[in-house]
Parts: structure tokens; sequence; C-alpha cells
């Protein structure tokens, strides 16, 4: 209370007239705001680059009936992909068996190893990966996979269709992976 | 000794320059970027490590939607009008020349062939991949694509074509098949696909053969 008082009473004693109001400066700090422009310069600097689609090259094979027109690939270099529904990867070295007890499952991250694995063992020139989607695989998978032929630098890759018995073996695989896991 | 005495100097800066170059250059990049335009279309590109960008000119972009409906797109209207024109002859479908310009300026086709001009009567915005049918592909019989890609390649005939596909993740793979299908046997045996960019997973044979080309070292 004192202290109020004393400051009142100082205010007074120069008396009306004498009283000045402080001159304040009209110039303001600039430095956030120009922190805040390249700030969202930078923003904008990456934000737009980063959208660019790129595109992965395809060449197909010609249609051919003719036997000796189609490529021709060895048995022993041959690695044959079966894309199944959800996800699924099946695949075999050379030629399907009778029982198909070569048919061997995958997902997404082993086959990379699986491909990497063949490529090694076997001799550059024979090495050839078939694709062969079902049906019930999706559009990402097949990209996938052809990008799989990019990342392990495979010269020579096809993308062929699906014969009837490998499409049955397929589906039964697909309900033997699924009965354990329901069990 | 009597020093002269230095008037000190204020060590702030007037930023106000400053801050005109940063909010002009902000403006310029804002105005200068393209924004994307809202797909009619829409569709979701699985990722790959292919780093070639795009090609944007002379460009024929089949999309591929996830309930497999399939679009096609052309970027230059006069070779629109043409393919418009070869098509006409191909499929006689008895278009008049203001049929075929009135055509020609729709952004994407996405119906039959008889059903075409169908979509020249709804308006701009309900020309999406939900109500529009999508060229009819499932057909192998009478895929129309066929007769799309032979005026495609009666129209580019001579020049370069880029030809594009754009699937969505989830579309399944006959779509895909489809268009291939129609591809090879009009004899476009290359064509790109369009992805995201992703980058290399390290350990892998193209991330070796990448490191070497790097460096600089050419190898051989």
């Amino acid at each position: 209370m004192a202290e109020m008082d004393t400051s009142s009473g100082g205010g007074h004693k120069k008396g009306p007239g004498v009283k000045k109001g402080k001159k304040l400066s009209t110039r303001v700090d600039l430095t956030p705001m120009v922190d805040l422009g390249f700030l969202l310069i930078t923003f904008f600097i990456f934000t737009t680059t980063m959208s660019q689609a790129t595109a992965m090259k395809l060449n197909l094979p010609k249609d051919t009936d003719k036997p000796e027109e189609q490529t021709k690939a060895k048995e022993s270099g041959a690695l044959t992909i079966l894309l199944g529904r959800d996800n699924h990867i099946f695949y075999y070295e050379g030629i399907l068996d009778a029982t198909a007890s070569n048919l061997k499952s995958a997902n997404s991250k082993e086959i990379r190893d699986v491909i990497a694995d063949k490529k090694h063992r076997t001799d550059e020139k024979d090495f050839v990966v078939v694709i062969k989607p079902t049906d019930e695989s999706s559009y990402k998978n097949v990209t996938d996979m052809l990008d799989e032929m990019l990342i392990n630098v495979v010269k020579r890759y096809a993308l062929v269709e699906i014969s009837p018995v490998e499409e049955q073996v397929v589906k039964l695989s697909e309900g033997g992976a699924a009965a354990p896991a329901g069990k | 000794m009597a020093r002269p005495k230095i008037p000190r100097k204020s060590t702030s800066v007037d930023m106000t320059a400053m801050c005109d170059v940063a909010f002009l250059l902000l403006s310029f990049f804002i105005l200068t970027t393209k924004f994307k335009p809202s797909e009619a279309v829409a569709v979701t590109t699985p990722s790959s490590v292919a780093s070639k960008v795009a090609p944007e000119k002379d460009v024929v972009l089949i999309s591929i939607t996830k309930d497999g409906k399939v679009f096609l797109s052309m970027d230059d209207v006069s070779k629109k009008q043409s393919l418009l024109n070869s098509l006409n002859q191909i499929r006689s479908a008895g278009w008049s020349e203001a049929d075929i310009n009135a055509l020609a300026k729709l952004d994407f086709w996405g119906m039959s062939i008889a059903g075409l001009k169908q979509q020249l009567t709804l308006p701009k915005d309900q020309q999406t991949d939900k109500t529009l049918p999508g060229i009819s592909v499932k057909d192998t019989a009478n895929n129309e694509m066929n007769d799309w890609m032979r005026a495609a390649v009666s129209t580019y005939s001579g020049g370069s074509m880029n030809l594009l596909i754009k699937g969505d993740n989830e579309s399944k793979y006959p779509a895909f098949k489809a268009v291939k299908q129609a591809l090879t046997k009009n004899d476009l045996l290359k064509f790109q696909l369009v992805t995201n960019p992703q980058g290399v997973p390290t350990g892998t044979d193209l991330y070796k053969a990448n490191q070497i080309t790097k460096g600089g070292a050419p190898v051989e």
C-alpha cells in the first residue's frame, strides 16, 4: 500500500503537462519473419521435387505359336515364381515334378534371397526367371516381382501365363498353407 | 592521450531487405509450382527402384483402377483427334467430325466404343472412375483395347509413342493381363509401368553396381 502511494504521489509531483509518454520505436525485429520465410521456401522445395513418378521399362516377347521361335530356357538355370492370392509366393527350380515336391513357398522378403542365391549358383547365360501370376494375384505383386528383377540385376526374365496344372498346385498349396494356421 | 571518440554502432542489421527476398522467393515457388490436378481416375501406384523419370511428351497412358476398370488418356489433342479418326474407321462407329472434336477434348476415355458418346453427356465433375464403366477389356474375344491400340499405332506410325501403364496396387492381375494381350497383339512390346521411386535396398546386386558407378571407377 505504501508503495502505491509513493508512486502515485511521484507522478503527480510533476504536474499536468510535464508528463511525457515514452516514444516507442516503430522498427520491428524482422528476424523471425525471415526465418519463417526461408522455412516455407525449403518446405516447398522439398515437397515439390519428391513427387515425381518414375517408370519401369518392360519388354515383352513377341507372341508366337511356332515353337522354333519361342525362347528356350535351360532347365538347370530356370527359376519359376508363381504368384498366388494374398501375396503368397511359390517358386520352383527347373521343372515342376509330378508330385509338386519341389514347390516351395516364400514371402516377399525371402524371395529376394532365393533369387540372389539361385543367381550365384548358376551360370549367368543360363539363368532365367519366369514369373507366372495367377488371376488372384494383384498388380502390385507383379510389379514388385519385376522390381526384384531390377534389384537383383536379373538379365533374363519373362512374364508368362500360368498353366492349368500350376494353377491347381498353387490353389492346393494355398489351402494347405492355410490349414495348419487354422488348427 | 586523448582518443578520438568512435560512435558505437549497433550490431542489429536491418532485416527488411532479407525478409523481402525470402517472401519473394516463397511467392515465386508457390506460384510456379504446378499443383497436382485432382485426378478423376484415382490410382495408387506401386513403388520400384527404377530411377528413370516417366516421360511427359507423346504419352499414351493406360490406367487400371483398383476395381479393374481400364481408362485411356493422351496428352496431345491433335493426336487424340487422329486416334479417334482411325478408331472411327476401324470400328465404323459412325462419329461425325463434331463428335470427334468433342471426344478429343475429354481428359480420358472410359467407356465402351459404342457408348463413348454417352461420356460427353456427363458433366465434367461426374466423369470419374466411380461413374464410368471403363473400356471393356475383360472379354477376351472382344477386347476393345485391341482396337484402341491399333488406332494408336496408326496415329503414331513413324513417331515414337511413350506407352505408359499406370496400375493400382490392389487391381487384380486379369485386368493387366488383358491390357498386356492387347499390346502384344499390336506388336507394342515396349512399354513402361508408372511407379513411385524407392531406395535400392543395401547389399543387393543393384546396390553394389550403383556403388561402383557412383564411385567413378569404371569397371571393364
